[in-house]
Parts: C-alpha cells; sequence; structure tokens
C-alpha cells in the first residue's frame, strides 16, 4: 500500500533527495560563507579563520560601501517604478488583444526573456555607446547637440535592467488580470462611470496584488543584478553584486567580499519579506 | 456464510466518526445500495472495501477471508468512480484491457474479452477513441466495460451515473440492471438518489450520520420506514400523531387502528399520500378540512388540516369529483400502510 | 471587452520597438564587413560569422553550455518529479518549509550563491569542475522545474491512479502507466525551462567555472569585459537566432503562454 494515505513516511522518501542537495548544496555553503564574513585576510597572508568583525566594521565605516548599496537599491527602486510604468499598461493592452495576435506579442515579452542577459545587455552597450544609435537619432531629431552620457551612468544600467526584467512585471500583472471578470468593465460603464474611473475604481483594485507581486520580484532581481552593471556600468559605476565579484575575484579579499555578499542577501530577504507580509495583510481578501 | 460480510465496521477522522457499527451481509449475485445524504458514511464505507481507506475498527470478509489484509492492488475488485476515472491518454480498448494486462492474460485472449466487454456495454466500434472524445453516457459505459472485465469478485459503484442528465440516467439505470443480472457479479452501489436506488437494488442499506438507519428491500423500506429519517428521506411522506391505548391500538380523533408494538402514550405514524383514503364526512375515519388542492395532471396533491395535523394526500385523477378548499373530509388508512416510527417522529 | 483604441496601439509598438531594439542591433551589427562596430550600411557581410571560427573558445563554451544545460535539467527533473508528487498529494509536517526551501533560489542572488559555491567547492576540491557546474545548476534551475511539475501533478485526479489499482497494477506500475504520462506534459517543460535557465546562467557560473569549464555566457561576458567589437555581436547573433528557432519549436509544441504564465522566474 505505498501510495496509500497511511504511509506516513512517503513523503519524506521522495522528497529526501532534494532535500540532500538542498541541505549540502545551499545551507551549507551559505553558512560558510557567512562564516568567511567574519574571518581576517592580509595581502600577503591570506584568509586566517580566526574571528574577526574587521569586514563588518569595514562595510559600516567606510562611507564606499554605503555609497554602493545606497545606488544599488536606488537603481533597483527606479527600475521597479520603470516596469511598473511600462508593464501594467502594456499588460492591459496584450489582455485586450484577440487572442492570434497576443500569442505574436507575448513572443516579443517572452522571447527576450529567453535570450541570454549578457547578449541583450549587449545590445544596449551598442545603442546607448557615445556614437550609438540612440544618440545618433537625438541628434538627427535635433533634440540634443552633444551625445548624452550613457554608458557608465545609472541611466543606462536603468534602461537595460528595465528591458531584462520588464516582461516579469507583464506576467505578473497579466496573471491577475486574466482572473479579471472580462464583463467587468462592461458593468462599470452601464452604470456610467467613464474610462479613467473605470481604470481607477474597477481595474487597478483588482490587480494591485499583481502589481506587488511583480515589483517583489522586480526589485529583488535588479538589486542583485550583476552581468548588466557590470558591462553598462563598467568598473567605476560598482553596484553590490559586481563589488562583491571584485574583492573575490581581482582583490582577492574573500572575507569582505563574503560580507558584502552576506550583507545584500539579508538586506533583500528583509525587504522581500517584509513587504510580503504588509502586502499579505493589506490585500488578504484579494489574495483568495 | 454470506458473499461478502462487514462486521462492526467503524472509521473516524480525528474526532469525527465517519462510519460507526456497520454490519452488512450481502448474498452473492446481490445488487445492494447505500443510500444516504451526503456525509453519511456511504462513500468512506465503498472507500474501505475498495482499500482506498483504511479501516479503523471491525473487519470485512470475502467468501470468508479477511480482505482488509489484501492490498487493494489484489482485491480483484471492479470499481466505477462517479468521474469515471479513465485513463484519458489510453484509447477506450486500452482503458479496458488494462487490468487484463496487469493479469498477465495473453495478447489474444485480452483482445477477445475487451471485445466482448465492448459489446456487452454496447460500445462497439470505438475501440480506437480517446475518452476526452466522448459522450459523458460512453465514457461511463467504458468505466463499466473496464470493471467488469476483469470478472470481479464485486462490483463497486460510485455515484456512477450522477454526472449525466436525467433522462440517460433513466435509461442507464436500466440498462446497468439488465447487464449486472446477466453477468451475476454481486454490486454494491453508492447513492444518494433514492430513485436510483430503488430502481436498482435488491436491498438497499440506509445511511445517517455514519449509521445504518433501516436495511431491507426498496419496497419494503418504502412501505414501513423504521424511524422518521427514512420515510423522509424515501420520498415523501406524512406523519401522524395518535396516542396508544396499551392494548395495541392506535386512536386518532376517535378513529382506532390495529398496531401491534404501539405503546401507550403519544405515538408517530408514517403513512404515505397515495396511501390515505379521502372519503364524506361522517364515514369511518377520523375528520380534516382541505386547505389546498394542486393538479398535477395524473393525480391531485391535496394538503388537509387534520386531527392528526397537516397532511398530504395523492388523489388519482379518475375523474370522479375531488373535495374542494375548505371543505370537510374524513381520512383513514389500513394498517399495513402506517408505519410505527421508532424515533417517536423526531427528526 | 472593448478593442485596443490606436493609443494604445501606439504605446504597444513603442514597447515592442524598445523589447527588440537591442536584439535587433546586435543582429544587424554582426553583418558589419567593417573591423569595427558599425551597421552594416556597405551591404551584409558574413565576415564576422567566420570570424568566430577562429575562436575555439566559443565553441568549446557552447559544447560545455549544451552538456551543462542537458544534464543538470535532467537530474533536476529527477529530483523534482518525486519532491513534486509528495507536496502535491501528501499533507505532512514540514511540507510547507520543505516547499520553501526547494524554492529559495529564486530569493538568492545568484551573486551570493556563486561566492557561496565559490568557497565550498575549493574546501571540497570540486573547484573549477564539471561536477561541481551541473550541482550548481541543479540548485538554482531546481524552482523551475519544481512549479511546472507541481501545478501538473496538483491537476491529476487521484480517482485515475484508484481506478488502476483496483484493476491490479502495483504501485511501480501506477507510477509508471498512470501518473507519469498524465504530469509528463510539466515534466517536459519542466527539463526545457530548466535546460534555457542553465543555458542562460552567467551570474552564479563567473564565479565557478574555470578556463577549461567555462560556459558560452561566461565566455562571452568576460570578452565584453575586455572589449567590445563585431565579433561578439556575431556570437550573440547566433544565440538570438538559436533562440528564436526554439522558441518557435516550442510555441508550436505547447503554446508558450502555458510554459510561463505564472512561472515568473527569479
Amino acid at each position: 500500500m505505498s501510495l496509500a494515505v497511511t504511509d506516513r513516511s512517503a513523503p519524506y522518501w521522495l522528497t529526501a533527495p532534494g532535500l540532500l542537495v538542498f541541505l549540502g548544496l545551499v545551507i551549507v555553503p551559505l553558512g560558510m560563507t557567512a562564516l568567511l564574513s567574519f574571518y581576517d585576510w592580509g595581502q600577503y597572508k591570506g584568509i586566517v579563520p580566526a574571528f574577526t568583525l574587521k569586514n563588518w566594521a569595514e562595510i559600516a565605516t567606510d562611507s564606499y560601501f554605503f555609497e554602493v548599496f545606497l545606488r544599488t537599491f536606488r537603481i533597483a527602486i527606479l527600475v521597479t517604478l520603470a516596469t511598473i510604468l511600462i508593464g501594467v499598461p502594456e499588460a492591459y493592452i496584450l489582455n485586450r488583444m484577440s487572442p492570434g495576435w497576443r500569442s505574436v506579442c507575448m513572443l516579443v515579452v517572452i522571447g527576450p526573456l529567453l535570450v541570454s542577459v549578457v547578449a541583450r545587455t549587449l545590445g544596449w552597450a551598442l545603442l546607448l555607446g557615445s556614437t550609438g544609435l540612440v544618440n545618433q537619432g537625438l541628434m538627427a531629431l535635433g533634440l540634443i547637440g552633444t551625445p548624452l552620457e550613457f554608458m557608465f551612468t545609472e541611466t543606462g544600467v536603468v534602461i537595460a535592467l528595465t528591458h531584462v526584467l520588464v516582461p516579469f512585471m507583464i506576467l505578473s500583472v497579466w496573471a491577475s488580470l486574466q482572473r479579471l471578470d472580462p464583463q467587468i468593465e462592461n458593468a462599470a460603464m452601464s452604470l456610467g462611470a467613464g474610462w479613467l474611473t473605470i481604470w481607477r475604481r474597477v481595474i487597478l483594485p483588482q490587480i494591485v496584488p499583481g502589481v506587488l507581486s511583480g515589483s517583489i520580484i522586480v526589485f529583488a532581481l535588479a538589486a542583485s543584478a550583476f552581468a548588466s552593471p557590470a558591462i553598462i556600468g563598467g568598473r567605476r559605476l560598482k553596484v553590490a553584486a559586481t563589488l562583491a565579484y571584485d574583492e573575490f575575484l581581482n582583490t582577492l579579499n574573500w572575507p569582505l567580499g563574503a560580507a558584502v555578499a552576506t550583507l545584500l542577501l539579508v538586506a533583500l530577504v528583509a525587504i522581500i519579506v517584509g513587504s510580503n507580509r504588509l502586502i499579505e495583510r493589506r490585500y488578504a481578501q484579494v489574495f483568495e | 456464510m454470506s458473499h461478502l460480510v462487514l462486521e462492526a465496521l467503524g472509521k473516524s477522522y480525528g474526532a469525527v466518526v465517519a462510519v460507526e457499527g456497520l454490519d452488512l451481509a450481502v448474498e452473492r449475485g446481490e445488487f445492494v445500495s447505500l443510500l444516504g445524504p451526503s456525509g453519511c458514511g456511504k462513500t468512506t464505507t465503498l472507500q474501505m472495501i475498495a482499500g482506498f481507506v483504511p479501516l479503523d475498527r471491525g473487519r470485512i470478509l470475502l467468501d470468508g477471508g479477511d480482505l482488509a489484509a489484501v492490498a487493494p492492488n489484489r482485491r480483484g475488485l471492479g470499481i466505477v468512480f462517479q468521474s469515471y476515472a479513465l485513463f484519458p491518454h489510453m484509447t477506450v480498448a486500452e482503458n479496458i484491457a488494462f487490468g487484463l494486462e496487469m493479469r498477465g492474460v495473453g495478447r489474444a485472449e485480452r483482445e477477445k474479452r475487451t471485445l466482448e466487454a465492448m459489446a456487452l456495454v454496447g460500445l462497439k466500434g470505438f475501440a480506437e477513441r480517446y475518452p476526452r472524445r466522448m459522450s459523458g453516457g460512453q465514457q461511463q459505459r467504458v468505466a463499466l466495460a473496464r470493471a467488469l472485465v476483469i470478472k470481479p469478485a464485486l462490483l463497486l459503484l460510485d455515484e456512477p451515473l450522477s454526472n449525466l442528465d436525467a433522462k440517460l440516467r433513466e435509461e442507464m439505470q436500466g440498462e446497468l440492471r439488465q447487464i449486472q443480472r446477466s453477468v451475476g457479479t454481486t454490486t454494491i452501489l453508492v447513492t444518494h438518489d433514492q430513485h436510483e436506488a430503488m430502481a436498482l437494488s435488491d436491498r438497499i442499506v440506509l445511511m445517517n450520520q455514519g449509521r445504518v438507519e433501516q436495511i431491507g428491500a426498496p419496497d419494503a423500506v418504502y412501505g414501513r420506514p423504521s424511524s422518521a429519517f427514512v420515510a423522509n428521506f424515501l420520498g415523501k411522506t406524512n406523519m401522524l400523531k395518535g396516542s396508544g391505548d396499551g392494548a395495541g391500538r392506535v386512536l386518532i380523533d376517535g378513529f382506532a387502528i390495529a398496531l401491534p408494538g404501539a405503546g401507550p402514550g403519544p405515538v408517530a405514524l408514517a403513512v404515505r399520500p397515495e396511501r390515505l383514503v379521502l372519503a364524506a364526512p361522517g364515514a369511518p375515519g377520523f375528520g380534516g378540512r382541505i386547505a389546498g388542492r394542486v393538479f398535477q395532471g395524473s393525480y391531485w396533491l391535496l394538503t388537509i388540516e387534520s386531527a392528526a395535523g397537516p397532511l398530504t394526500v395523492m388523489r388519482g385523477n379518475d375523474g370522479t369529483a375531488v373535495p374542494a378548499e375548505g371543505e370537510a373530509v374524513s381520512l383513514s388508512f389500513a394498517p399495513g400502510d402506517a408505519a410505527l416510527l421508532a424515533d417517536g417522529g423526531a427528526s | 471587452m472593448r478593442r485596443n483604441g490606436p493609443l494604445a496601439l501606439v504605446f504597444h509598438a513603442l514597447f515592442a520597438i524598445f523589447m527588440l531594439a537591442p536584439l535587433a542591433i546586435v543582429c544587424l551589427v554582426a553583418f558589419t564587413p567593417e573591423g569595427y562596430l558599425s551597421l552594416p550600411t556597405r551591404g551584409p557581410s558574413l565576415r564576422w560569422f567566420r570570424a568566430i571560427f577562429a575562436y575555439p573558445e566559443f565553441l568549446r563554451a557552447f559544447n560545455t553550455s549544451l552538456w551543462l544545460a542537458a544534464l543538470s535539467s535532467t537530474v533536476t527533473v529527477a529530483i523534482a518529479v518525486p519532491a513534486a508528487l509528495a507536496i502535491a498529494r501528501y499533507r505532512f509536517p514540514g511540507r510547507e518549509a520543505i516547499t520553501a526551501l526547494f524554492m529559495s533560489p529564486l530569493m538568492v542572488p545568484h551573486v551570493v550563491l556563486g561566492i557561496a559555491f565559490l568557497r565550498f567547492f575549493s574546501q571540497i576540491g570540486l573547484s573549477g569542475t564539471f561536477t561541481g557546474l551541473v550541482l550548481s545548476h541543479v540548485i538554482v534551475i531546481l524552482p523551475f522545474a519544481l512549479r511546472l511539475v507541481l501545478a501538473a501533478s496538483y491537476g491529476i485526479d487521484r480517482r485515475i491512479e484508484h481506478a488502476a489499482i483496483s484493476l491490479g497494477a502495483d504501485p511501480m506500475t501506477v507510477f509508471r502507466r498512470v501518473t507519469l504520462p498524465l504530469i509528463l506534459p510539466g515534466v517536459v517543460s519542466g527539463w526545457l525551462l530548466s535546460a534555457i535557465n542553465s543555458f542562460d546562467e552567467v551570474t552564479m557560473t563567473v564565479f565557478i567555472a574555470s578556463p577549461a569549464t567555462t560556459t558560452l555566457p561566461v565566455r562571452m561576458f568576460l570578452y565584453i569585459q575586455d572589449n567590445i567589437d563585431p565579433l561578439i555581436a556575431a556570437v550573440s547573433a547566433c544565440l538570438v537566432a538559436l533562440t528564436a528557432a526554439l522558441l518557435f519549436a516550442l510555441d508550436r509544441l505547447y503554446g508558450l503562454d502555458r510554459l510561463f504564465v505564472g512561472s515568473g522566474k527569479g
């Protein structure tokens, strides 16, 4: 009767392979990384497994780290706002398309998701360079006299990340739009509501959970993004992920890099869990 | 020894008792229905026989052997599920042959028996069809053929007709009964539909809140319900209040009727609407007044305020005059048409 | 439902341009006949595509990526199927926690995972090995496979399995003949989605790949760090073409919305 409900140990046997892999390959390495952040390091002596708060003290006192983390979260917030501004109307438009057109347009949304983020960011590097298409176009239109600086700026990073992450927002909002009764707009209209009122009073309140969960996904991915900021931001415009990368693979100061990584993880988890709590409390009735 | 014996069967989910003290003996070839409202424990009982739900108390014996000790896949029972539970990725023929394959039946024999089973349920020519391309009634037949082809010791039917529309259901009832008669398989049907239970079964087991209320042939249970619950669940009924004289007679407004077993004091009787007889005032019986009448084509439904309480009387449309609203009447019934309710009508 | 107005269609067109422009520019630059970054104004040339073959490390990296994607997604599915069945059909203490654990790689930044694996693998001697790569990829792609297999497992009517049992099938036969065929679409799309994610993973892999086990995205990333030229545009164009072909095939086989909607990846 191994498939019967009486077999209490069955679920544990079935999840055991995954549990073993995850305990061995997630919990242990993450624990080791947290531990590593308390180790000492020197240019010549390398990693010294002696407990010290040196790395954490350095992060807390050196304004450089504060600046990098501030920039990381500033970029993440800007990207989240941009994906909301673009993604919500686009999801709404997609939802109103005929099924044939919609599946074609979904390719435009989903397709780029499957292309390596390196190739997509390369595209933006080509577009945004001082002789890139965007600058040439803007100059040809007479909107600007001299090329704008996108490369190695936060603006450039925000544009590239918005492109990379906007599909997540669209998919999330679209999922909540699909739960909407198609007749609901007509119902609102028959009661005398105008276009703006329908949006504000009828549509928006129902898709807010989708927007919020999309925002959490986008924010978390933007704050931990690596390849796009590394390519567009270059070596000068550091974010938390590229900073940790440098400490590990260029400076070779693993303990300091581990501290940066641990801080990023803890900050992100705190933000995600905290906002999830808030959303669930506020919108408990909308989340069935 | 009976074919299937359930002995003091019991099952609890936490503090909730699903089935308690169920005793039942089913003879070979018999068609027995477990009938009751949802949550009465009938499905749990079926699941325990099938082996999908382990039993907490009691025993299940098949031909004297303990069925609970046999793994569900070795019990050799044919089951038709409410949702049919056909394998959607297999054709009709593959669905039906699955059980034979599990028994290691050779290919030629398998094909022969599959075709026979399909012919039995009237599905000739559907072998290569996939279930989702079939109507509900056809899927029902596939499920029946799949269960019967393995020549099961028992056929268990779990609300098999509840997903069909009314007309098709009636048709399938007749067919199901005829097929069961022809193969002679002992059958247990679980249903909440009293008409289905009465139309199909040799005996009905009426269940309520995990317990058996009454077991008997359909006409016996219908005609002589043992409790108000049974009387109400099986068709329309009237509850008559009277008083026993302690000498085996019940008195209603001066009308005396012999009912052995009636104790002294207040008693409750159940009499079916079609068994109450109307007569002009003054005739032997108890008094009443017509409160309303509704024409139903082949019969009239009369509501009457009487000395025994409010009553419904069914009167055949035989061309004679029907008393009008407000008219006084006299009511009576034969002793054999009244059932003494054990619970005093409390329900 | 009302149709989209002209304003909506303009917005939609601008959005489509925004989404496709970077991919289009990469493909255009790849066809340049010049020796520097430029649009092919003098007509297209295949010179930079031919140049790829002069850089065997790209081909080697592509090869590594393919094997890595195939192997890690196969291992992942082998872990995800039993886990999904357990989560979908049993209520057991720890069920929520186990599900959250399996989904956690979506929340943990890949940089952090890369660092953790680098530290861990260098301690246990798996540093820079292909085995290490497969193990680490299994972790980050498991949530994708699990989510799709889970959705398929929830959709199964248990009574279909009960029917098979009542007809005499033992547990292994029920799984092989009934359960697995029923969840197969979820398993296949789970495998594909996790293979794609493995193939594209760069952030974590950049920490743990050695020169001998470099994957294609990592190779491209390191190349771009040094300089951007038409060669890397040509490599990227090949990737874009490959993805487009795969998308087309997938859309035909399954329908893309089925594959992605409700599977917001992290």
